[in-house]
C-alpha cells in the first residue's frame, strides 16, 4: 500500500477479504505499489476532499481511478459517487463501481450519477483476480484523465 | 448499418481506415460483438436518438464531419434516453483542453489511439474485452 499523497488507485471496501483479493491481484501486475485502501464511505470522501484524518493531504494529487463498492458503512457508495460527481474538484476523476449487486436500479442510478463504469464483482476466485487485474491495466494504462 | 437489430458498440468515426481496423480487432478478439458503423456525428446522434435499442457502448471520435464528438457527446449526455450509456472517446487527439472538457461533459473514458499499428490494434481489443465483457451497461 502506498502513502495518501502517492495514489494511483483509491480502493473503497469494507471486506477485509475483497480487499486482500484485489490487492493480490493487482500486485500480480505490479499495480498494486500505488494503492490506497479505506474501508467506508465518510473515510473516502474525507480522503478525496482532504478532510478529517486526510485534512494535509493535497487534493491535487488525484487518483487515477477510484474503485468505489456499494455497500458501505457510515456513508454508502451511491452517496459517495454523488458527491464526487457534483463537485467540481473531483468530477472528472474516474470512477468505478465494484460490487456484488446485479441490480438493474443500482447499474441505472450509478450511471445517471455519472459512475464511468460498473464492474460485477465476480464469485469465482481466479474470475475475481482476472477482473480485478484488467481493470487495474485499463485505468492505469489505457484510459487518460485530465490531470 | 442494420435497422432495429440491437448491436453491442456503436462506432462513430470518419476515417475508414481506422474503422476498418477498429471492425478487424474486434472481430479478431472474439467476443462476438455486434458492431454499427456512424461515419459523421450527425448520424451516430440520429442512430442514437431514433428509438433503436441501445448500444451497450459507444466508441466516439472527436474530429468529425457535420456534428464533432464534443457536441455529440454534450446531446447524448442532455437526452433522458441516451444519458447512461457508456461512451467512450477514441481518438487521436492529446489536447489538455480536449481531455478536460470530455470529462466535464460525462465521459465514460478518454483513450488516446496509438499511432503504431500493433498498438492501436491491441487498445481497440483491450476496449472491447474491457467495456463488452468486463463492464456492465445499462440495459
Amino acid at each position: 500500500m502506498t502513502t495518501p499523497e502517492d495514489v494511483e488507485i483509491l480502493l473503497v471496501e469494507d471486506n477485509p477479504n475483497d480487499v486482500e483479493l484485489t490487492l493480490r491481484a493487482l500486485q500480480k501486475h505490479n499495480l498494486a505499489t500505488k494503492v490506497f485502501v479505506v474501508k467506508d464511505g465518510a473515510e473516502a470522501l474525507d480522503f478525496m476532499f482532504a478532510a478529517g484524518p486526510y485534512s494535509r493531504r493535497k487534493i491535487e494529487n488525484r487518483p487515477k481511478v477510484v474503485l468505489l463498492d456499494l455497500k458501505l458503512p457510515k456513508v454508502d457508495g451511491i452517496e459517495v459517487l454523488r458527491r464526487l460527481k457534483t463537485d467540481a474538484r473531483t468530477q472528472h476523476i474516474p470512477v468505478v463501481m465494484l460490487t456484488s449487486s446485479q441490480e438493474e436500479r443500482d447499474v441505472v442510478d450509478t450511471y445517471n450519477l455519472g459512475v464511468n463504469s460498473y464492474i460485477v464483482k465476480p464469485g469465482d476466485f481466479s474470475h475475481f483476480v482476472h477482473a480485478v487485474s484488467e481493470l487495474g491495466i485499463y485505468w492505469r494504462s489505457l484510459n487518460k484523465v485530465p490531470y | 448499418m442494420k435497422d432495429l437489430q440491437a448491436v453491442d458498440i456503436l462506432l462513430v468515426e470518419d476515417n475508414p481506415n481506422d474503422a476498418e481496423l477498429t471492425e478487424r480487432a474486434l472481430r479478431k478478439s472474439e467476443l462476438g460483438a455486434r458492431l454499427a458503423l456512424a461515419r459523421d456525428g450527425a448520424e451516430a446522434l440520429e442512430y442514437l436518438l431514433s428509438g433503436r435499442p441501445r448500444p451497450r457502448v459507444v466508441f466516439l471520435d472527436l474530429k468529425l464531419p457535420k456534428i464533432d464528438g464534443i457536441e455529440v457527446l454534450r446531446r447524448v449526455r442532455a437526452d433522458d434516453r441516451t444519458r447512461s450509456i457508456p461512451v467512450v472517446v477514441l481518438t487521436s487527439s492529446q489536447e489538455e483542453r480536449d481531455v478536460s472538457e470530455c470529462y466535464q461533459l460525462g465521459v465514460n473514458s478518454y483513450v488516446v489511439k496509438p499511432v503504431e499499428f500493433d498498438k492501436f490494434y491491441q487498445a481497440v481489443s483491450d476496449l472491447g474485452t474491457y467495456w463488452l465483457v468486463l463492464n456492465k451497461s445499462p440495459l
